[in-house]
């Protein structure tokens, strides 16, 4: 317990000492929602679809604690890279408990950065429906925390070096974000879109953050809850699993 | 506190370690020195749970290293070739990190650490990121930490590449000291003979995957009748232009590892 506990905070004070970087990582979720949340405004609108602002920021809570959470994991390539990860591999604990640690520390800070990004989105114009619900909200970007975290740490353990950053980024990562429905409505798409946005986990924790914040959603909120914890669940042993093969 | 017996570990073809015995003592400093790196760190692979030997019996503490794996883990540290700390954090929390993977009760690591950073001159630091450290601080500080959980063998995978003379000097004269003061058994690999000579009360000389002469720096020089442990070293292996003009086999060797990678 204690072990996973520090690990958990190493992660914690790593992220808060990069000050540069959360800086950075708050540039793009702030483009998204300025220039399209702005941009697409007048268009959406008349389209009858409301207002894009309120529509798109869940969709970039989301992209944020997507992002986040993934590069934590792999931030494991760092670890290798500077050597800490001999470190804990050969300290008397189980695998496990060190991918626990981290895990829970990757998830821990996107949830921070998707706060931050919520606080920019009230800073905008964003306005939830129901400020009781929040607690409800940060309930689901925990979980899409843990979700992509589990994730990260699978791709993390597999690669071997930077060459490999590029194509997770482009046919992995930036598919995820752009085929959730964090920019778009999932209703009335062509068929094969459709089907791609359903199977991406982020659509489910996108669709349930946008059901509590702005009360309007695409999939029922037990289904995105029950679909969010199953790939948990998965991404998780499956990051176990990629971690435990680790060979230094 | 070792006990190696006819260890051999093979990638594909390439004997990397090719049929080894050896016993190292309780609080004997012996220092396994060789040319050629893949011995010396696949040996220290296998002694330290990271590696699973092809044939061959190993006992560190009387325990079986590839089926005890926890407990031989807590029962030794080790300072890799290559830095292992975490450069975002200070060298208090490196420290505490550790210990708590460790499993060292809060109190005894908060005093182990105190008395450790201040030997080896690292106190003042204690609060500063390991990212701004030199060279011989952060390698100080990988000893410190290897010393923390009081283990009962310290294994040392060349720990002075890359140091300055006085850096080298200080480090084995703290090792020299913790080895007396707290009986630790320290294992270490290099290839600087004067190293060896002044710190190892015993050697092993590598060759090939394979240990051509085993004693004191002073049996090894008067078996081959020289001066210095490095004219010893020289006339057991006899590899002084080996890496000029590769031969056959050597580039086989090569080739294997090549291909394993």
């Amino acid at each position: 317990m204690q072990a996973i506990y520090i690990l958990w905070l190493r992660e914690l004070k790593r992220y808060m000492r990069s000050r540069a970087q959360i800086v950075a990582s708050l540039g793009s979720p702030l483009l998204y929602l300025i220039a399209l949340g702005f941009g697409l405004g007048p268009v959406f609108q008349k389209a009858g679809q409301g207002s894009y602002l309120q529509f798109v920021a869940p969709g970039v809570i989301g992209m944020s604690v997507l992002f986040t959470s993934i590069f934590s994991g792999i931030g494991l390539l760092w670890d290798r890279q500077f050597g800490f990860l001999k470190e804990t591999l050969v300290a008397p604990v189980p695998r496990i408990t060190v991918m626990i640690g981290k895990t829970l520390g990757g998830a821990t800070v996107a949830t921070i950065q998707g706060l931050m990004v919520l606080v920019i989105c009230l800073i905008a114009g964003f306005r939830p429906v129901n400020w009781m619900l929040l607690p409800v909200a940060l309930f689901f970007m925990i979980l899409t925390a843990i979700v992509f975290a589990g994730l990260g740490m699978a791709i993390g353990s597999r690669l071997q070096d930077m060459q490999g950053f590029q194509l997770i980024m482009n046919f992995l990562v930036m598919p995820i974000y752009f085929l959730s429905g964090a920019l778009f409505p999932l209703n009335d798409l062509p068929s094969v879109l459709s089907f791609l946005t359903r199977i991406d986990p982020l659509s489910y924790g996108v669709d349930a953050l946008r059901n509590v914040l702005i009360g309007a959603s695409e999939f029922a909120p037990l289904v995105s809850l029950a679909v969010l914890c199953v790939a948990a669940f998965l991404f998780v042993a499956f990051g176990s699993y990629s971690f435990s093969k680790i060979q230094l | 506190m070792i006990r190696v017996h006819n260890l051999v570990k093979r990638f594909g073809d390439f004997a990397a370690v090719d049929n080894i015995s050896f016993d190292v003592a309780k609080g004997e400093i012996f220092a396994f020195l060789g040319s050629n790196g893949a011995v010396k760190t696949t040996t220290i692979r296998m002694l330290t749970t990271l590696l699973q030997p092809t044939s061959g019996a190993i006992e560190v503490d009387g325990l079986n290293p590839a089926q005890h794996k926890s407990e031989v883990r807590k029962r030794f540290g080790i300072v890799f070739q290559d830095p292992s700390l975490d450069q975002d954090l200070t060298a208090w929390e490196n420290m505490e990190l550790h210990g708590v993977l460790y499993h060292v009760p809060r109190k005894v690591r908060r005093e182990r650490t105190e008395t450790l950073l201040k030997l080896f001159e690292l106190w003042e630091k204690r609060d500063t990121l390991v990212k701004v450290f030199s060279g011989g601080m952060r390698r100080r500080l990988e000893i410190a930490r290897g010393f923390l959980h009081t283990p009962k063998i310290l294994f040392l995978d060349e720990p002075t590449l890359g140091l300055d003379p006085q850096s080298r000097n200080q480090l084995w004269t703290h090792v020299k000291n913790l080895n007396q003061q707290e009986g630790v058994t320290v294992f270490l690999t290099t290839h600087y003979m004067d190293e060896a000579d002044r710190v190892a009360q015993r050697i092993a000389v590598i060759d090939h995957g394979r240990i051509v002469a085993t004693g004191s720096p002073w049996e090894l020089k008067k078996q081959t009748s020289k001066e210095s442990l490095e004219e010893a070293f020289l006339a057991l292996t006899g590899t002084t232009i080996r890496d000029e003009s590769a031969g056959s086999v050597d580039q086989m060797r090569q080739f294997a590892k090549m291909w394993r990678r």
